[in-house]
């Protein structure tokens, strides 16, 4: 029985000379919400985006249940940010959540009924179906929030990675997506997220990683998530 | 040559299919290139290949079509090979790492087919063409080749139809679930560079790339949907193929290129004006209906102050009464008029004697609705 869910060893990333990832070194349990916290710049969509094996690390590993990422990629979901697509693509709601059962089909094979069942049960659950066959310009961003989000769902993985859930959404998708992340949790699943707004994290996560390049500090928000910590994350701005 | 004349005759008719063939193909592989926004590679890749034909002639003094367009190929891949180090590795932008390429090969074939030009070689007539493209030097086995890959690539497209979708609208969350982006993208420039190889013939390196991006763009105006999008760009590459193909057949000495791009450029023009929802008429009308309705709606609103302040409510108030006093102009008034008979037409106000208006019962109703959906400041 492996004790930790995910563990990074030694990881580092660079693109051009200076590092955006120097060294970390993780280890996550089952069941939590873990938020990544630091300032701009500091390689949190970076260190999710490494974990899910979309940038490849010039050092160190990654692994899930103790096996690399390819061999447990279907029990793994992710939410990319979400300016990081064209909503102006010609597609509609409907099929983006159907992507998400991609993964489990593999190259070729076209999703039958049941897929698309599954992508209509999730659109319902994050509230959207009376807008499921709707191209998806005309969504607001907090709608397009929602949309990412029933597309991880579909995937029905037990690990979620998230690239700022909550960035520029309204108040209502916000408190729909914490009840989602906390239905997520009590079914044992982990949610790792890049978290931008530190007035929340208290209530919101289980688990906090401090990063700036480096991991300032991991663990549990309450003794991990404190002023002097933040300063040595943050530097001396507040 | 007459139309009829035209129609009858069998190598035309060969010849049409390939034109048809090719339209199908780079419509469909346009419509992933205008939605990954790589409209440009396209233009890179044909304009590099040029040398690429040149050169083959050169070494070999024959004008073999297969040979030729394995030189295209080649020297195509080599240019967007150059682009794509150029961007990685110094600080040039991609759009100038992009027309420094496409020129410098461009340069490099016009050179190079100017030499040939002076040496002795009776077999050299007609490399030329390759610049503007003309149908008409197709063979019947350029033409067999051109359905065959043609056929491939369709079937390519429809095969990996999900990959494609989830690589071009999400790529990172595509690799994360396993499409290794890689592949797909091999894949995709691998058919795109196919598809424009064998069109450089018959369109020439110089307006290939319009054939490949026009039909994605104009098909992108009439539909919300990928699928929609891909068949009808397919048919205006078609419709082009096929119409400038005649065209250049019924004229003298016209090359083909130019042809088939006036045909889609036509479509394209009218697709950008005229499509339902994103064309810019129909924004334009849009527009205009929104902010006579907003204007018709303040005009409701103010008779409606005016009738409250007033003893009796249904008191007919004149038109300069209801104009707002910045704009109080003649053209102002009259648009007023305007305003004011089409409200009665729905039934909110009732024309009066003269110039006068007053509001009725379901006026007062909308214009109650109107403060509400508005913010709602009591009146």
């Amino acid at each position: 029985m492996q004790k930790y869910l995910i563990e990074a060893e030694d990881m580092t990333v660079a693109y051009d000379k200076k590092p955006v990832l120097w060294d970390i070194d993780l280890k996550i349990p089952k069941g939590i919400l873990m938020a990544i916290v630091g300032p701009n710049g500091a390689g949190k969509s970076t260190l999710i985006k490494a974990m899910l094996n979309i940038i490849r690390p010039i050092s160190g590993k990654v692994l899930f249940n103790g096996c690399d990422y390819q061999s447990q990629r279907q029990y793994i979901g992710y939410v990319p940010q979400r300016g990081s697509v064209d909503w102006d693509f010609p597609t509609s709601i409907f099929d983006v959540v159907l992507m998400g059962t991609y993964g489990q089909m593999g190259w070729i094979k076209r999703p039958g009924r049941k897929q698309k069942e599954k992508a209509m049960d999730a659109i319902k659950k994050v509230g959207m179906e009376e807008f499921a066959h709707r191209q998806i310009s005309q969504l607001s961003g907090g709608q397009q929030q929602r949309v990412f989000l029933a597309r991880a769902l579909v995937q029905d993985a037990d690990i979620y990675f998230m690239d700022e859930p909550f960035q520029g959404v309204d108040a209502k998708t916000e408190k729909a997506i914490i009840v989602i992340l906390k239905e997520l949790r009590s079914k044992g699943k982990t949610v790792i997220a890049v978290h931008h707004d530190l007035q929340t994290v208290k209530e919101y996560f289980d688990w906090v990683t401090l990063l700036n390049t480096k991991i300032i500090k991991y663990g549990e928000v309450d003794e991990v998530f404190t002023a002097e910590n933040l300063k040595l994350t943050y530097g001396n701005i507040s | 040559m007459s139309i009829e004349a035209l129609m009858g005759d069998y190598t035309l008719q060969i010849v049409t299919l390939g034109s048809a063939m090719l339209g199908a193909a780079s419509g469909v592989l346009g419509s992933f290139a205008v939605l990954r926004k790589q409209g440009l590679l396209g233009d890179a890749v044909s304009h590099a290949a040029l040398p690429g034909i040149a050169f083959v002639f050169l070494i070999t003094g024959v004008k073999h079509t297969e040979m030729l367009l394995l030189g295209a190929l080649i020297s195509g891949l080599m240019g967007t090979f150059v682009i794509i180090s150029i961007h990685r590795y110094t600080k040039i932008k991609f759009d100038s790492a992009l027309a420094l390429t496409l020129s410098s090969f461009f340069g490099l074939g016009l050179v190079l087919l100017t030499y040939i030009q002076r040496i002795p070689n009776a077999n050299q007539a007609g490399l030329e063409n390759f610049i503007f493209g003309q149908a008409s030097t197709l063979l019947k086995r350029d033409v067999y080749t051109m359905i065959v890959l043609g056929s491939i690539i369709l079937l390519i497209v429809g095969l990996l139809w999900k990959e494609l979708k989830i690589f071009s609208f999400d790529p990172e969350f595509a690799q994360s679930i396993g499409f290794s982006d890689r592949k797909i993208n091999i894949i995709l420039s691998g058919i795109t560079v196919v598809a424009i190889i064998i069109g450089l013939q018959s369109v020439g390196v110089i307006l290939m790339s319009a054939l490949l991006i026009a039909p994605g763009v104009a098909a992108r105006q009439w539909t919300d949907k990928l699928s929609v999008m891909v068949i009808l760009a397919s048919v205006f590459g078609i419709i082009s193929g096929v119409l400038g193909t005649a065209a250049s057949s019924l004229a003298a000495n016209m090359p083909t290129g130019p042809a088939i791009v006036v045909v889609i450029s036509l479509i394209v023009f009218f697709s950008l004006f005229l499509a339902p929802n994103r064309g810019i008429l129909w924004r334009y009308l849009k527009m205009r209906r929104n902010s006579r309705e907003i204007n018709e709606d303040r005009i409701l609103v103010n008779l409606y102050q005016l009738a409250l302040n007033h003893d009796d409510i249904y008191h007919a108030h004149q038109v300069a009464m209801l104009t707002p006093i910045e704009i109080v102009e003649f053209k102002a008034e009259k648009n007023m008029v305007k305003s004011l008979h089409s409200l009665a037409a729905k039934g909110y106000v009732r024309g009066d004697y003269f110039d006068t208006w007053a509001i009725t019962d379901a006026g007062i109703e909308q214009a109650k609705r109107i403060v509400v959906e508005n913010g709602g400041e009591s009146l």
